[in-house]
């Protein structure tokens, strides 16, 4: 399981990293924006995204957007991690195709409830 | 506006000044007396009129630009919508709070692991020195009895332990998402504070006129500056510092799956 990281704060980076280590997932590569993370998405054989929303650059939104409009990644999973939390943020994401949505601060608990019933939809 | 309209004037002015000065002048030379002094007058009138208009358009200008300080940074606005500076306090009170849970939440976890680690250090210390003896055959068998009951004990209290300790280290790795909140918090007062000193700087300017008496200039850009801030409504805003008063923003991770599950989630 090969996951990408994409926020533009490294901390937060890290702290979604150890987490998701936690949880067993130690495949992960880290990203800053959405600039960054596309062309990492289109070459790199990856199975799941994390993202953030607001980041300089290209947004997670947009970046979401551009998966989704993305032959190839349109089907991969993607969980948005944000400090978003406007309703009609959170209802134009879930439009956009995004699998879970887990506003900061989090816990580890509803970081892994979320990427768990991600799986379980995608296997199911 | 402001700029174009004061100019235009200004030349009229000049212009007027000019006229005014050549029939001076005119009648200097023709050696009309009465009418050299009834020009010096048209001219004296027409200075006197135009720094009148001058004062008057300054104390305008300064009072547009204390006003718009006033309405854009300070004061509420007409729906009720707190103002920016007001918000950027309530955002800075958000950093602290969060720094400060992160600090008490860091410092707990270390001060509740820092005696588990001692205890597993501490066992350990005891065991070896009864197994230093064991090996030395300085034993007997009650001693043995309690070294091989304490062994037991001591290696389920040290996987006990570990798994206390490596929660402990998680939840300090978790305490740290602060940075990123904060980050963007600061971020936006930041942006904040450039537009005050670009509304003070053209205040500044303003001001600075006074002396001269030449008008007021205010930049179209610096007018433009306060309007560009709120977007659509999908536009990022960051952590949201006051959750629980606002309707249109959901106030935890509840919330949000209340609200992805109403559209089928």
């Amino acid at each position: 399981m090969k996951i990408l990281i994409v926020d533009d704060f490294s901390t937060m980076r890290r702290i979604i990293k150890n987490l998701l280590r936690d949880l067993g997932f130690t495949n992960t590569s880290e990203a800053d924006d959405g600039l960054t993370a596309l062309p990492m998405l289109q070459n790199g054989n990856f199975d799941f995204l994390v993202t953030d929303w607001n980041m300089p650059g290209m947004t997670g939104i947009d970046l979401l957007k551009a998966v989704r409009a993305d032959e190839r990644l349109k089907d991969m999973p993607i969980l948005m991690v944000t400090a978003e939390a406007k309703r009609d943020q959170i209802v134009e994401a879930a439009q956009a195709g995004v699998n879970g949505y887990v506003v900061k601060p989090f816990t580890a608990a509803v970081l892994k409830e979320k990427i768990e019933k991600i799986f379980e939809r995608v296997d199911g | 506006m402001l700029g174009q309209n004061q100019d235009s004037q200004s030349e009229d002015v000049w212009e007027e000044l000019k006229d005014r000065a050549r029939s001076l002048i005119d009648k200097l030379e023709q050696g009309d007396l009465q009418g050299a002094s009834s020009a010096i007058e048209a001219l004296n009138e027409a200075r006197d009129r135009n720094l009148f208009q001058e004062v008057g358009k300054l104390t305008r200008g300064l009072h547009d630009a204390i006003i718009n300080f006033d309405i854009e940074i300070m004061r509420q606005g007409e729906d009720g919508a707190e103002s920016r500076m007001a918000n950027a306090q309530e955002r800075l009170d958000y950093v602290i709070k969060l720094t400060q849970n992160s600090a008490d939440k860091t410092m707990d976890m270390v001060e509740e692991g820092i005696p588990v680690a001692a205890d597993i250090g501490q066992k350990a210390k005891t065991l070896r020195e009864d197994w230093v003896r064991l090996k030395r055959r300085e034993m007997n068998p009650d001693e043995f009895r309690g070294l091989y009951q304490g062994i037991d004990d001591y290696l389920v209290s040290a996987s006990d332990s570990a798994d206390l300790l490596s929660e402990k280290l998680n939840t300090i790795l978790l305490a740290q998402d602060f940075q990123d909140l904060t980050g963007q918090v600061i971020q936006k007062v930041m942006t904040l504070v450039k537009d005050v000193e670009v509304r003070l700087v053209d205040l500044m300017r303003v001001a600075g006129q006074v002396e001269e008496l030449t008008g007021i200039v205010l930049s179209a850009e610096a007018a433009q500056a306060g309007k560009t801030e709120e977007g659509l409504d999908s536009a990022a805003e960051g952590p949201q510092v006051n959750a629980d008063t606002r309707d249109d923003v959901v106030s935890g991770q509840d919330d949000v799956d209340d609200l992805l599950s109403s559209l089928g989630f």
